[in-house]
């Protein structure tokens, strides 16, 4: 296991070589430059594709069309890049296409600003394109988880022939931390792999029964549509299963706690020690924060003891709140929920998420 | 003795297509299939339909097949191609999918010079929508959405893909052809088989547009609207090959 020093976003591409990703295509857009950057320097080295797509429509439309040929791949963008990467994020959904997407959140609505954000919430978890399809979406808060996730983000891609989102913001994006990289997938892996995935791929018929056609509406190995409500309930039953087999979260001394602030990604980061100092100082305060938010981890707030709880204060760097609504639905007002905000870039600080669990939490 | 001279193409499947009477997109799919079954592609080859009357494609071909979304399918069979530079990419696209939405993917794709053949339907119109006008619709012809005709103060002039594309130093074949009699078919027949050959060759980015019909939304008999290409269609896109590497 080496351990190194490196930045967000180059971690992130290195992760994903170390995946076996062979298939890169993106467009620039701040923060996230040296995702493609990273791939263009390293994916000859390792026999690897890199093409800079005409702009992230297209960009995207290449992801599709690597994803058709069964090869680990992948794309990058931040924010307004991944609005017009929706189309065919939508298109690889209804295609069942194991692809990896990672959003590099910025400020929004719009071009918003370059800074980081997490204003993206309800896009990667609700509608990241039309048709209401899901993806299986992960949140990094350090470089590590970072770099771990991405890792994970193919073989879930993989296994449940769909595409997973990475949604990590401009602050892990650009910040440097020591990470400890994950061992290289072999090329007699990725080589089993890419042959065990001609069953479906679209790389000519090779003797084939059946011809193989991909698209929306259609399983993957299939030669033909099936009618589009069979195949809507197919995706709707795998999107259902992952409450049970992906839930992902961390659950930070709420054993005792009588306040839970909840938070994802880089605020979850921020409340991480914020909970550390609060403790500190005598308040019984715990952290739900969900290292996947989608699906959403209901578990984590279900199993809560709300005779005990004083509230939950929900964190994010978004305003209008998006998360909050998330958390909001499964408490159900079995106790106050509070919010503390940041958005359009400025990022969350500790000592305001102290002093609104403070206000919360009242009287020892 | 009786000898077979001529049969359905192995890449076609066996059912009926759906296309509207006269419409040359089944004839079009017939040449590409046979210059593939004749190159014995037919087990390496994936064509990549783009949306509308195109799309419709997915019903008919035999071999590996994909949809995509409108106008994307250069930036998809670039990407297809790089992974799998073994097999034989094709795409398949109308007007409005390669020259409207699409324009930004099919420049850059040639100007990459990606080693894909695309074959372009020029009937002027969105045929599959109810035939609203496209980049190539011809001056003053009237559509769903040009119901006074075209004009060039509201609506600019026809585009001329093949014309538009040679100014770029990549490609290395483009050619535009027809299927109004025999003769011209075969001429196309053979474009398709230059096309392929140039990818065979690993030359980079060929494409054959078909100077197309649509006798439903041009309001025309199949018969009137062959004798519309030869009138009105073909003086505005003349007909052959405009670069051959």
């Amino acid at each position: 296991m080496e351990r190194v020093v490196m930045k967000g976003c180059e971690a992130i591409a290195e992760a994903a070589i170390r995946a076996g990703c062979r298939f890169f295509a993106g467009y620039p857009i701040t923060p996230q430059n040296e995702v493609p950057e990273y791939f263009s320097r390293k994916m000859p080295k390792v026999g690897g594709v890199y093409l800079q797509g005409e702009s992230e429509t297209a960009s995207a439309a290449m992801l599709y069309g690597a994803g058709c040929t069964g090869i680990r791949a992948m794309t990058s963008s931040s924010s307004c890049g991944i609005s017009l990467m929706s189309e065919a994020i939508a298109w690889m959904a209804g295609a069942n296409l194991p692809v990896v997407i990672c959003n590099v959140m910025r400020g929004g609505p719009g071009i918003g600003s370059i800074q980081p954000s997490q204003q993206d919430y309800f896009q990667a978890t609700k509608a990241s394109g039309n048709g209401g399809f899901r993806m299986l979406v992960l949140a990094p808060s350090t470089l590590q988880e970072a770099v771990d996730m991405v890792y994970s983000a193919f073989d879930l891609a993989m296994k449940y022939k769909n595409p997973v989102l990475v949604l990590a913001d401009g602050f892990t994006g650009a910040m440097m931390e020591p990470v400890v990289l994950p061992p290289a997938k072999s090329e007699e892996f990725l080589a089993a792999e890419r042959k065990e995935n001609e069953a479906w791929a679209c790389t000519g018929r090779k003797g084939a029964a059946q011809r193989h056609h991909l698209g929306c509406g259609v399983v993957p190995g299939m030669a033909t549509r099936m009618p589009l409500e069979e195949k809507n309930k197919l995706d709707f039953a795998k999107y259902e299963s992952w409450k049970t087999t992906e839930v992902d979260y961390e659950d930070y001394q709420t054993e005792d706690a009588e306040l839970i602030i909840t938070a994802y990604g880089v605020a979850g980061r921020i409340s991480r020690s914020a909970v550390d100092l609060l403790r500190a100082d005598g308040y019984k305060v715990g952290l739900i924060r969900p290292r996947k938010i989608h699906p959403f981890p209901e578990i984590a707030f279900e199993k809560l003891d709300y005779s005990k709880l004083r509230g939950i204060l929900s964190c994010e760097m978004s305003i209008p709140p998006q998360y909050y609504y998330d958390v909001d639905a499964v408490v159900r007002r079995r106790t106050p929920i509070a919010t503390c905000l940041r958005s359009g870039g400025e990022i969350i600080s500790r000592n305001a998420i102290i002093e609104e669990a403070k206000k919360l939490y009242g009287a020892k | 003795m009786e000898e077979k001279i001529y049969k359905r193409p192995a890449g076609l499947q066996d059912n009926i297509n759906g296309y509207c009477p006269g419409c040359f997109h089944p004839g079009i799919g017939k040449l590409i299939m046979s210059v593939m079954e004749e190159f014995d592609l037919l087990e390496r080859s994936v064509m990549v339909d783009g949306i509308g009357c195109v799309a419709s494609n997915m019903s008919y071909i035999g071999i590996d097949e994909l949809n995509t979304p409108h106008g994307r399918p250069c930036a998809v069979a670039s990407a297809i191609k790089r992974c799998s530079p073994e097999t034989i990419v094709v795409t398949y696209q109308g007007d409005g999918d390669l020259a409207s939405i699409g324009l930004a993917e099919t420049m850059m794709a040639a100007n990459r010079g990606d080693n894909i053949s695309v074959f372009f339907v020029n009937n002027a119109n969105y045929g599959m929508t109810g035939g609203q006008m496209a980049p190539t619709t011809l001056m003053g012809m009237k559509t769903s959405t040009t119901p006074y005709g075209r004009n060039a103060q509201e609506h600019g002039y026809p585009m001329h893909m093949c014309e538009v594309l040679n100014t770029l130093t990549a490609p290395s074949y483009l050619a535009r052809v027809t299927l109004i009699d025999v003769p011209h078919i075969k001429k196309a027949r053979e474009a398709v088989k230059q096309a392929i050959q140039h990818q065979l060759d690993g030359k980079g980015f060929s494409m054959v547009e078909f100077v197309s019909n649509c006798p439903t939304n041009w309001g025309l008999t199949p018969q009137e609207s062959i004798q519309f290409i030869k009138d009105k269609m073909l003086p505005e896109f003349p007909l052959g090959e405009f670069r051959n590497r």
